[in-house]
């Protein structure tokens, strides 16, 4: 069996009156990559924040790489690179200059050696000199993962690290994620992109502090008992308008010019679909898979709001 | 077929003009500035502490300075001198010694604006109409403080002792006056500002510089977004605080290289005590004020409060500190205020070191508080620094 890398039980945290996490607990095996899915202010980030010990809970414990959360944070930073939704390199540091400041921090023996390895990795050899604040957000994100995996940490904490980065490069950072994974490293991955769930080895979904549901992508799917219909065809605006209140149906959402309609209740489903395309012979449906995205944009209607 | 010209949305009603979108500005800054409670707060705080603080403290015609006495004859006629000394107002005697070697030490470390000897029979040779020498000793590194009361010193022979010479010794209080004053002017004789303001500049300017440099130190990589990375790190707060402080102790001392050299060569103000004494206690100095600076800035929330904070300190440091106004010529609140101020303690041991030649033994007092402040800030800082987001 595998060695857990992360363990914590009950963790919470509360910002004044506020519960941002909620009683979470969570087991990542070694070498895996875990993702984390849920709305804006859902919590995501104040637990990666949690585990690297840059916030200390309210209740709960729990182990991070064998350190305890509670107790061996300072230990636990050695071993962990945390890359943060915003850039949080220095701007005015060129990017070797960045490299550097890292690998000396972390104490390796030959921060020059390193950080000039890292630059070749990250294939900006003719760049090195160049200010890490005029690089493109594309770049700007390799270099924020160059300086994470810099010191060899055992976890990866990375903080919507694909947020507003290229197709390509986003491709492309995932395979470098599980090129990392299959050296052993655990990566705990916090994103909003579907394409990118799809690729974790396993899902959570958290949502104003709980963790919803998880399990790989498939598994997530089939808890959800989803049942999807696909419409096409002309005036879908209003049709969605119709169907909402409809019952049966949970979610309407336009793709493109389709609209996929699914809900929890497949007969009372299928009723509502049988009369729609009896009320209107202008529309095609058609029985769809449901994805990951009907899945949590489901979720996310049914958890409630923790501001209100 | 060519497509038809895009019909253009009408003009809004009414037009957003140059009225409306300079109030749209206004509004948002109304509103920013009174979400940002500390800066609120000392716009309208700091000016009504201010005025009230140096309206009654700063005093341009300095009074009740500091006097060592030394007695080496007493009698009506010595005793009648120095009423008249202290009812002139100028002058307050603190202490009394016997050693001569102790009213120099008192000069030296400050403690004595004034000493005063009384010579040897006195009370003898006035009466005999010898008119013999009364010994005064003036502080003069700060002309403006010991001027005025230097000038009142000479009103004095004539009227001192009209009421004491009566009878057989009234021959004698006519004129020429019974008695003389010898009035040394100490460490300063030609009475020239600039050995006392050239000095002092050495200590202003490291304050400012200083203290702006660290104050914004923590709360830059706060508002840049590096702070987070850098705690998720493993580095410890104290070598943060080194780490950022360090470099501007450098800085520091090329600012003292330059303007020691041009204090000397070219305002020639004298360099009479050690050079490295003077180099190591700056640098103290230089070190206590970043650890200032670097504490304000674990205290305040953004860079523009960092800044507000620092000017907040830097204006007493010009006023109280007797940079701008002689020190002991402010109420003695004010001057224990400025013995909370690093400034007031450097410029003692700078003015002391260049113009008075003073060794370390003569300024133990004002290193040791620099040394608490260094000690005090640095430890105030680590409390302050959060090392979680919490």
């Amino acid at each position: 069996m595998k060695e857990i890398a992360i363990d914590v039980t009950g963790l919470t945290k509360r910002f004044g009156d506020r519960t941002v996490v909620h009683d979470l607990s969570m087991q990542v095996p070694k070498g895996e990559i875990f993702g984390f899915l849920g709305p804006n202010g859902s919590g995501k980030t104040t637990t990666i924040r949690l585990l690297c010990g840059l916030l200390t809970p309210d209740s709960g414990e729990g182990m991070c790489l064998g350190f305890d959360i509670l107790k061996e944070q300072e230990r636990i930073k050695s071993h962990v690179g945390y890359m943060t939704q915003r850039f949080s390199l220095y701007t005015d540091l060129s990017i070797r200059e960045n490299l550097e400041f890292v690998a000396r921090v972390y104490g390796l023996s030959d921060p020059r050696a390193a950080a000039r390895g890292a630059i070749d990795r990250l294939g900006l050899s003719g760049r090195s000199e160049q200010l890490a604040g005029e690089l493109s957000g594309g770049w700007k994100q390799r270099l924020a993962l160059g300086a994470c995996i810099l010191p060899n940490p055992q976890l990866l904490l990375l903080d919507e690290p694909t947020a507003g980065v290229d197709p390509k490069a986003r491709r492309e950072f995932w395979d470098e994620i599980h090129a990392l994974a299959a050296e052993g490293i655990t990566v705990l991955v916090s994103t909003h992109y579907m394409d990118e769930a799809e690729r974790c080895h396993e899902l959570g979904y958290i949502a104003y502090g709980d963790l919803l549901a998880r399990g790989t992508a498939q598994q997530i799917i089939d808890q959800s008992g989803l049942s999807t219909w696909i419409v096409s065809g002309e005036g879908l605006h209003q049709l969605a308008r119709d169907l909402r209140s409809r019952p049966g149906v949970d979610m309407v959402a336009p793709f493109g010019a389709e609209l996929h309609v699914a809900g929890r209740d497949r007969s009372a489903l299928d009723a509502t679909i049988e009369a729609a395309k009896r009320a209107s012979s202008s529309h095609h449906w058609m029985r769809g898979e449901p994805s990951l995205e009907d899945v949590f944009i489901l979720l996310m209607d049914s958890a409630k709001d923790n501001f209100s | 077929m060519r497509a038809p010209t895009y019909s253009r949305p009408a003009v809004r009603q009414p037009d957003a003009g140059f009225l409306r979108r300079t109030w749209a500005m206004i509004v948002k800054e109304f509103v920013q500035m009174r979400r940002d409670r500390m800066t609120f707060a000392t716009m309208i705080t700091i000016p009504v502490l201010q005025l009230v603080l140096f309206g009654f403290a700063i005093n341009t015609d300095p009074k009740q300075l500091p006097t060592a006495l030394l007695l080496r004859d007493d009698g009506p006629l010595t005793r009648a001198v120095l009423a008249a000394m202290k009812n002139s107002d100028y002058f307050r005697f603190t202490r009394q010694v016997r050693d001569p070697a102790m009213l120099d030490a008192m000069l030296r470390s400050g403690e004595a604006l004034f000493a005063v000897e009384v010579p040897a029979s006195f009370e003898r040779d006035v009466r005999r109409g010898d008119r013999p020498a009364l010994l005064v000793i003036a502080d003069a590194t700060d002309p403006v403080a010991t001027g005025t009361a230097v000038s009142a010193l000479q009103g004095l022979t004539d009227s001192a002792l009209r009421r004491d010479l009566r009878g057989p010794d009234e021959k004698v209080a006519a004129r020429p006056p019974p008695f003389e004053i010898a009035l040394q002017q100490r460490y300063n004789p030609e009475g020239e500002t600039r050995f006392n303001i050239v000095p002092g500049l050495l200590g202003i300017v490291l304050t400012m510089t200083m203290m702006m440099f660290t104050a914004l130190a923590v709360t830059r990589e706060i508002e840049r977004g590096t702070m987070e990375s850098l705690l998720a790190m493993p580095i410890r707060p104290v070598e943060i605080m080194i780490g950022k402080i360090a470099p501007f102790v450098l800085v520091g001392f090329v600012q003292m290289s330059i303007i020691l050299s041009a204090a000397y060569f070219v305002f020639g103000v004298p360099i009479v005590g050690s050079l490295g004494l003077l180099i190591v206690l700056t640098t103290l100095f230089a070190a206590a004020n970043l650890a200032v600076g670097y504490t304000f800035s674990t205290i305040a929330q953004n860079q523009l409060q960092a800044v507000q904070l620092t000017f907040f300190f830097f204006l007493p440091n010009i006023l109280l500190s007797g940079f701008m106004f002689p020190f002991r010529g402010m109420p003695e609140w004010a001057q224990w205020l400025g013995e909370f101020l690093p400034l007031t303690h450097f410029l003692r041991i700078v003015r002391g070191i260049m113009l008075k030649g003073n060794g370390f033994t003569d300024m133990e007092v004002d290193v040791l508080a620099l040394v608490i402040f260094v000690v005090a800030a640095m430890g105030i800082a680590l409390v302050r620094f959060r090392r979680t987001l919490d």
